[in-house]
């Protein structure tokens, strides 16, 4: 029997890429750094949470009805009479922020250690690529449970393409299939949600770790594992990722899964920023609600376009100015001029202009959720106050720091005082 | 459109409480109490579901509260002939919107939208107002369209706002008429009413924490062994 099946593997094995060679070199023959620490696991969890919306979103498919007068009461159907629908639910609604909160995480993590630097910058295009898709996909899955926010939700944004001059009506038009968000909207993003940006997302992945898998990755020390090897060819501070990293991994995803667990079973709302409140209000064309606010993962850059102040009655600048807040992202590879790529050997420079990254970001993402007026107002009168809102003018400065960050980058990497940068990683 | 984006993005926004800013009472419910779930689901039918609907909602899932299908069929079951059926009101949104202004909303999830210390103080904030169409307004709710659905239970009430103090208001309730129910029984009611909305909300709830106690056991478990593991193959890595 044992010799039948190695006969019928290696019958498959002559006919396609050889299984064993891919193992080998994407998991056993894979040298990875050994120092990696917490800000490490996030890779691998945002693959996770991939699998786990793939799976949860594809049973929700199911019993989703794409239709206007049938989606709302479609998702109440799995809340209630669907058996598990609403743990299937829930699972998809908590893995949606879960996503961006590993994501973000993750991509931080790239900011700590330089991890887009020379010659990793294909592999941090493709991880912007699917930052950006992942939002694609966030905001058409936003509109399917045809919620109150839901509805304005995606009328606000695809009204932002409505003021881009002379295409702008046409190109927000060609967006919704309406003259407003409808029925028409409705099917067209659940198509892009369930088939189209899940394969865009899933061939960035692949890419993604191809790209990794070939550079090599880095670490917390920011030094080539590559250039120090032993006499058998590995890297002397490398170790194989199968079995260290994957049982290391599987560790992060227990204690990940616990938190992801928590939340979903006793705190699924999270307070109105994971499911909002007024989504539970059927979508009504008629009735504009008095307080539109996007989910939490996309409040900094809504509190970037809300404090950019329209010029000419056009809210263009305010658009291109979120535009830019997230394209510049792919140029971060050649904005940063500095000769070591981990915080740990960068000067104060860096440092301090990081922490104010950090700082305007949850900042902005927390207005972002708030009325304009959350702070109060300037108690006094000046001819450059268009408006009076202090959190307004608080969003002002804070995307002012936020692209500073980038702009003034070259500048400030460049002189910047660095510590001398090990040969080997330090324990 | 560009105005409508306008109003929506840059104008300064009200306030996300819609309301006269009136204090909200923290709501007493209790998920675990059966028999004032069963209150609840008693006024429900008797006083909401002549307007409102739960479409969402089937009578048979009422036996979670304990009760049999006999008894649903005999005391709850006004608006339907099968035990299957969804609990909706005899009230079209055609007719509702011509005699109210608006269509009565339907009652499914009205709980995780407006929150249960809202509808906690909401229906005990109804008073008499002769301005109004249908006579009665709501400290929380100003002029809303429906009317005090629960007075002869309460009594009717007439409220004063004076301004107090630091920009603070004082409310001023008054009685006109006695109702069938004192103070305390009246909130009692209104408790039993809102723990129903809740439980009708998400009737799953109660078994979603169960499952959930569960599940963060077995991953509690699994941490451990998962870190044994982590730590034996790591012995050899310095």
């Amino acid at each position: 029997m044992g010799a039948q099946l190695r006969a019928l593997w290696g019958w498959f094995d002559a006919r396609m890429p050889s299984v064993a060679e891919q193992w080998k070199i994407h998991a056993a023959g894979y040298y990875a750094p050994k120092n990696f620490n917490f800000w490490y696991f996030f890779g691998s969890l945002a693959m996770l949470v991939l699998g786990i919306q793939i799976v949860s979103g594809i049973f929700l498919t199911m019993n989703y009805k794409p239709d206007a007068n049938l989606a709302f009461g479609s998702v109440e159907y799995i809340m209630r009479d669907v058996p598990g629908g609403w743990l299937l639910r829930y699972i998809h609604s908590t893995g949606a922020s879960a996503f961006f909160v590993v994501v973000y995480l993750h991509m931080f993590r790239g900011m700590l250690y330089g991890s887009y630097k020379q010659p990793r910058e294909l592999v941090w295009i493709f991880g912007v690529l699917i930052y950006l898709t992942l939002m694609g996909e966030a905001f058409f899955g936003y509109l399917l449970p045809w919620g109150q926010m839901s509805y304005w939700g995606a009328q606000v944004i695809v009204n932002l393409f409505g003021a881009v001059p002379f295409i702008g009506e046409d190109l927000a038009v060609w967006i919704r299939g309406d003259y407003v968000v409808s029925d028409a909207t409705l099917n067209r993003f659940f198509a892009l949600h369930v088939i189209a940006f899940p394969l865009v997302l899933l061939g960035l992945v692949v890419a993604h770790i191809l790209a990794l898998h070939d550079v090599g990755s880095n670490n917390p020390d920011g030094v080539e594992i590559k250039k120090v090897k032993g006499p058998d060819g590995h890297p002397l501070d490398g170790i194989p990722f199968h079995p260290y990293y994957t049982v290391k991994d599987i560790m992060g995803a227990v204690l990940f899964l616990a938190i992801f667990c928590f939340i979903m079973f006793f705190v699924p709302e999270v307070g109105g920023y994971f499911l909002e409140y007024n989504n539970f209000i059927p979508a009504d064309p008629l009735k504009t609600p008095e307080h539109i606010a996007p989910v939490w993962y996309f409040t900094p850059f809504y509190s970037i376009l809300r404090a950019v102040p329209p010029l000419f009655n056009s809210q263009f600048p305010g658009v291109m100015a979120m535009g830019i807040a997230t394209m510049i992202l792919f140029f971060l590879p050649w904005l940063d001029r500095s000769p070591v790529k981990s915080i740990r050997y960068r000067g104060v420079l860096y440092k301090s202009w990081l922490a104010a990254f950090v700082v305007v970001f949850l900042i902005l993402g927390y207005l972002g959720t708030e009325n304009t007026n959350v702070w109060g107002q300037f108690g006094f009168d000046a001819f450059f106050l268009d408006t009076k809102d202090i959190a307004t003018w608080a969003a002002r400065v804070c995307t002012v720091v936020y692209f500073l960050f980038f702009f003034l980058m070259p500048w400030y990497t460049a002189r910047d005082k660095v510590l001398p940068v090990p040969e080997r990683v330090t324990a | 459109m560009r105005k409508l984006l306008l109003v929506a993005l840059f104008a300064p926004l009200a306030a996300f409480a819609a309301g006269g800013g009136y204090p909200l009472d923290r709501s007493p419910h209790d998920p675990r109490d059966m028999v004032s779930l069963q209150s609840g689901a008693r006024t429900f039918v008797n006083y909401c579901l002549g307007c409102h609907s739960a479409q969402y909602m089937r009578y048979q899932s009422l036996t979670a509260l304990g009760l049999s299908e006999q008894q649903i069929r005999d005391h709850l079951m006004f608006t339907a002939d099968k035990i299957g059926e969804p609990m909706k009101g005899p009230m079209s949104v055609k007719e509702g919107k011509q005699w109210f202004g608006v269509a009565p909303p339907d009652l499914s999830v009205i709980a995780r939208s407006r929150g249960a210390n809202w509808l906690y103080t909401y229906l005990r904030t109804f008073y008499r107002d002769p301005k109004a169409t249908t006579g009665w307004n709501n400290a929380v709710f100003p002029n809303v369209g429906m009317p005090h659905a629960l007075w002869m239970l309460q009594g009717e009430r007439r409220m004063e706002v004076a301004a107090g103090g630091h920009g603070h208001v004082d409310y001023k309730w008054s009685e006109l008429s006695r109702g069938a129910q004192s103070a305390t029984e009246y909130d009692a009611t209104v408790r039993d009413l809102v723990n129903f909305l809740v439980y009708v909300g998400e009737p799953h709830a109660a078994s979603r924490q169960t499952i959930g106690v569960l599940t963060l056991f077995a991953l509690g478990v699994l941490f451990v062994l998962a870190y044994l593991l982590k730590k034996e193959y790591w012995k050899d890595v310095h």
